[in-house]
C-alpha cells in the first residue's frame, strides 16, 4: 500500500443552473491571454450535445485516453511510445482550432467612433488570430447553450450510444442537463503518460496535475493524449496549458476559483486518500463497465486505522488525514454514493465526480402512468434518461445511477414529510439502503451546502520543504522568466540563484 | 577573403551557436520549444512536416558523417571516394527531394496562410526561407559534382571540416578553389549555425528520447523530503 492524498472534486449537477459564472471567472483569471482565447479550463455546456470542443467524447474520432491491448497491457489509445514519438512530426489526432472555435472579438470601438450614417452603427466580429474580420461566426465555447441548434446535430452525442435516440428530437420529449467540466485531474493521467518531454506531472501530496512550463517543448501530445480534451496548446507561447486546480488557492486552503464563485453552490473539494500501488491494475480493468468499482477500490478509507498508519508512514500530514476524514468527496462517492467519474470507460480514473441531475418526470400530466415505487416515483420515468446519464458516468451500467437518483429523490421526500408533515419516515430511508442520520447529513451537505461543508482543504505543507526566510523579496508568481532567476540549481552566469523549491520526481 | 569566411568564420558561428544555446537553454528555457503550428492549420502541415523532417534529419546526418569521418577510415574500409560521392549524391538528391517537397508545402503555408502568417515571427519565416534557400544550393551542387565523378573534390570538404574542428591553422585553403556554389552553400550553412539559438531550430537538440526508456508511463513530482516519518 502506498498512500497518495489527493483534493478530489464534486459538482451536484442536479442543482446546476448553467450560468457560466465558474467560465467566465475561471477565464478572467486564468486564461485572458494571447494564445489561449479558445481555451476554456472550465466550460459549461449543454447536453444531450457534441460540445466543446465538438465531439470530444468520441475517443473513436480522437483517440484520446488509453485503450487496453489485446494482450492485456494498458497504453494510450493514440499509441504506445514508439508510435508517439513517430507522431511528433504530425499528429494525426490533434484537433483543429476551429474544431474548438476560432477566438474572436469585436470592434466596439466602431459604435462610437462610426461617422453620422443612415444605418445604425454595428459592432462586427473580427478574428484574434489573424486581426481579420469575419463575416460569420460559425462556433463558440458554448454554441448549443440550451439546446441551441437542431436536434439531428446534437443528436450525435455520445452518449446516446444504445438509446432510441430519435423521439428525444420531439419537443414533448425532450431533455437538457448541464455538464461543467475542467481538467479531471486523473490518477492515470493520459496527458502526462503522451508527454515525450515528461513536463506533464501529477503531484504527490495533492494529486493536481499541472505542465512544467519550461520543461514543455511543445509536442501537442497531450492535448489529444487527454480524453477529455483538457489540455491546451498555446499557439502564442507554444505550449501546453491546462486547468491547474487553481493551485496557489488550494495549496493556502482556498476553493478554486470555479468553486468559490459557484452560486448553485455545486461544488465540493476535499480530500482523498488512493493506493498509488493499485492505479495501474484497476486502470487496466478487462470490463469498461467494472471501471467505477475498480476506481473505488483505490481509495483508501481514511477512518482505517491500518490505513492512517500507512499514511503517517507515507508522509501525509496529520491534518490531511484529518481532512479525509470529513472529506465530502468521500462522503458522496464512497459512503452515499451518489457521485461518479465522468466517462470511467477512458481509463484515466478522472477525480472531478459528478452527481447525477434528477429530472421532471415524463408524462407528468397523464398522472395515472407514472411509474412509481412505493412512495417515490420510479426513477426510469424521468425526463432525462438513466441510460444516457449511465453511459455518461458509469460506462453505461444504469444500476448505479438509478441507485444514486434513488437515494437523491429519498432524501427530498424524507425531508418533505419531516419537515411538512412533521413525521421521521424511516421507511423511505430503508427503501433506498441508508438510515435517517445519514438522510440528514446527506441533506445538510447536498442541499443546505454550507462553505465550510463543501470545501475541506487542508493547507500544503510548504514549511517543511523550503526555508520561507529564503524567498523573502521575490515576486510572487511569475510567467516563465519575468523577475525570476530561472531554475536551475547553478548559474553560468555568476553564483548560485536563490532556492526556489521545484518538485522533484518520485521513483 | 577565403581566409575569413573558411579560416575564421566558421569560428565565430560555431562560438555563437554553441554559446547561445547553452545560454539560452540556461537563461530562457521557456523559449524553447518547437512552435508547431498545427493547431492553427492542420492542412499541409501533416505532409509537408513529415516530408521536410525525415528530409533535413537524413540530410543532416549524412553531412554530419560524411564531413567528419576521418578520411582513413574510408580508405580502410575499401570505400572509394567516387563511390561515397556517388552515395551522397543519391542518398543526398532523395532526401532533398523530400525536404523540397516537404518544405514547400511548409513554406506556403507559412507565406500564405493567414493564420499562420498572422502568427508567425520574423525568425520563425526567416530560417524556413533559409534552411530552403541552403535546401537549393545544396541540390545545385549535384550538378558540379557530376562533372567530376572521382570524388577528390568531396575530401576538400572533408579536409576542410576536420581542418576547422581540430583547430588547423589554414583550413581554408583546402577549399579555395571549389565552385562557388560550394561556397555559397558552405557561407549559408554557417550561418545557419550561428542564427541556431535564435530561432526555433533549438528544438532539435530535444528530441525528446528519454520517453522511450523512462519507467512507465506516469510521473509524480513531489515536494516533500525524501524522508517519510520513521
Amino acid at each position: 500500500m502506498k498512500v497518495r492524498a489527493q483534493i478530489g472534486m464534486v459538482l451536484n449537477l442536479d442543482k446546476c443552473i448553467g450560468c457560466h459564472t465558474c467560465s467566465v471567472t475561471c477565464k478572467n483569471v486564468w486564461t485572458s491571454r494571447d494564445g489561449v482565447e479558445y481555451a476554456w479550463f472550465n466550460n459549461v455546456e449543454t447536453k444531450p450535445g457534441l460540445g466543446y470542443p465538438t465531439d470530444w467524447e468520441n475517443q473513436a474520432k480522437w483517440n484520446g485516453g488509453w485503450t487496453r491491448t489485446k494482450a492485456g497491457t494498458l497504453q494510450p489509445k493514440q499509441g504506445g511510445k514508439w508510435r508517439i514519438l513517430a507522431n511528433i512530426f504530425g499528429n494525426p489526432d490533434l484537433p483543429e482550432i476551429d474544431d474548438y472555435y476560432e477566438p474572436f472579438d469585436f470592434d466596439y470601438d466602431h459604435l462610437k467612433s462610426a461617422p453620422e450614417m443612415k444605418a445604425f452603427p454595428t459592432a462586427r466580429p473580427r478574428s484574434k488570430i489573424t486581426g481579420e474580420r469575419m463575416e460569420k461566426i460559425e462556433k463558440g465555447p458554448n454554441w448549443e447553450e440550451i439546446l441551441g441548434g437542431e436536434f439531428s446535430k446534437r443528436a450525435g452525442d455520445y452518449n446516446f450510444e444504445g438509446i432510441q435516440k430519435e423521439i428525444y428530437g420531439e419537443y414533448e420529449n425532450t431533455f437538457m442537463m448541464y455538464l461543467p467540466r475542467l481538467c479531471e485531474h486523473c490518477l492515470n493521467p493520459a496527458c502526462a503518460a503522451s508527454c515525450p518531454s515528461g513536463a506533464i506531472y501529477k503531484r504527490e501530496e495533492d494529486g493536481i496535475v499541472l505542465i512544467d512550463q519550461e520543461k514543455c517543448r511543445g509536442w501537442r501530445m497531450c492535448v489529444s493524449g487527454c480524453p477529455y480534451k483538457k489540455v491546451y496548446y498555446n499557439w502564442e507561447s507554444g505550449k501546453s496549458e491546462k486547468c491547474t486546480l487553481c493551485y496557489p488557492r488550494i495549496e493556502s486552503g482556498n476553493p478554486t476559483v470555479c468553486s468559490e464563485t459557484c452560486v448553485g453552490r455545486i461544488r465540493y473539494l476535499g480530500v482523498m486518500l488512493y493506493d498509488a500501488d493499485k492505479i495501474e491494475e484497476a486502470a487496466n480493468t478487462p470490463d469498461e463497465q467494472d471501471l467505477y468499482d475498480a476506481q473505488l477500490g483505490v481509495f483508501l478509507d481514511p477512518s482505517d486505522p491500518e490505513v492512517i498508519a500507512a499514511a503517517r508512514r507515507d508522509g501525509v500530514p496529520e491534518d490531511w488525514i484529518k481532512g479525509a476524514q470529513e472529506s465530502p468527496i468521500w462522503k458522496m462517492a464512497m459512503d452515499w454514493k451518489v457521485a461518479f467519474p465522468l466517462h470511467p470507460e477512458y481509463r484515466t480514473l478522472p477525480m472531478v465526480w459528478y452527481i447525477p441531475p434528477l429530472s421532471p418526470i415524463q408524462n407528468a400530466a397523464e398522472a395515472g402512468k407514472i411509474g412509481m415505487n412505493g412512495a417515490m416515483p420510479d426513477v426510469q420515468s424521468m425526463r432525462i434518461p438513466v441510460k444516457y446519464l449511465a453511459n455518461m458516468l458509469t460506462a453505461g451500467d444504469e444500476a448505479p445511477v438509478v441507485t444514486a437518483l434513488e437515494r437523491m429523490m429519498a432524501m427530498r421526500a424524507y425531508m418533505r414529510s419531516k419537515t411538512i408533515d412533521g413525521v421521521i419516515d424511516e421507511g423511505i430511508a430503508e427503501q433506498v439502503g441508508l438510515t435517517p442520520a445519514l438522510i440528514e447529513d446527506m441533506y445538510k451537505i447536498m442541499a443546505l451546502a454550507d462553505y465550510e461543508d463543501r470545501f475541506v482543504i487542508p493547507t500544503t505543507h510548504r514549511e517543511q520543504v523550503e526555508d520561507a526566510y529564503e524567498l523573502r523579496g521575490e515576486c510572487g508568481f511569475t510567467d516563465s522568466n519575468g523577475c525570476s532567476p530561472g531554475i536551475s540549481k547553478g548559474s553560468l552566469f555568476g553564483g548560485s540563484k536563490k532556492a526556489l523549491k521545484m518538485p522533484a520526481e518520485v521513483k | 577573403m577565403n581566409n575569413f569566411f573558411f579560416g575564421i568564420y566558421p569560428y565565430i558561428a560555431l562560438s555563437v551557436g554553441i554559446i547561445g544555446t547553452i545560454a539560452r537553454y540556461e537563461r530562457d528555457p521557456f523559449t524553447w520549444k518547437s512552435s508547431s503550428s498545427q493547431l492553427l492549420r492542420r492542412k499541409q502541415l501533416i505532409m509537408g512536416s513529415v516530408l521536410f523532417h525525415v528530409g533535413i534529419l537524413i540530410i543532416f546526418f549524412g553531412h554530419l558523417g560524411g564531413l567528419l569521418t576521418p578520411i582513413w577510415i574510408f580508405d580502410a574500409l575499401g570505400i572509394s571516394h567516387g563511390a561515397k560521392q556517388v552515395l551522397a549524391v543519391v542518398a543526398g538528391g532523395f532526401a532533398g527531394l523530400l525536404m523540397l517537397a516537404g518544405g514547400s508545402m511548409l513554406l506556403h503555408r507559412r507565406l500564405f496562410d493567414a493564420r499562420v502568417r498572422a502568427t508567425s515571427t520574423f525568425a520563425d519565416t526567416g530560417i524556413l526561407v533559409l534552411l530552403m534557400a541552403q535546401l537549393i544550393l545544396g541540390l545545385s551542387t549535384i550538378f558540379v559534382s557530376l562533372q567530376h565523378l572521382d570524388g577528390h573534390e568531396m575530401t576538400k570538404f572533408m579536409s576542410w571540416a576536420q581542418g576547422i574542428l581540430t583547430f588547423q591553422a589554414g583550413a581554408a585553403d583546402y577549399v579555395a578553389d571549389v565552385a562557388l556554389v560550394f561556397k555559397l552553400h558552405l557561407v549559408l550553412g554557417l550561418s545557419i549555425f550561428l542564427l541556431f539559438p535564435f530561432t526555433r531550430l533549438v528544438h532539435m537538440l530535444s528530441v525528446p528520447l528519454r520517453y522511450l526508456t523512462r519507467p512507465g508511463y506516469q510521473i509524480v513530482r513531489s515536494r516533500r523530503k525524501n524522508t517519510p516519518a520513521e
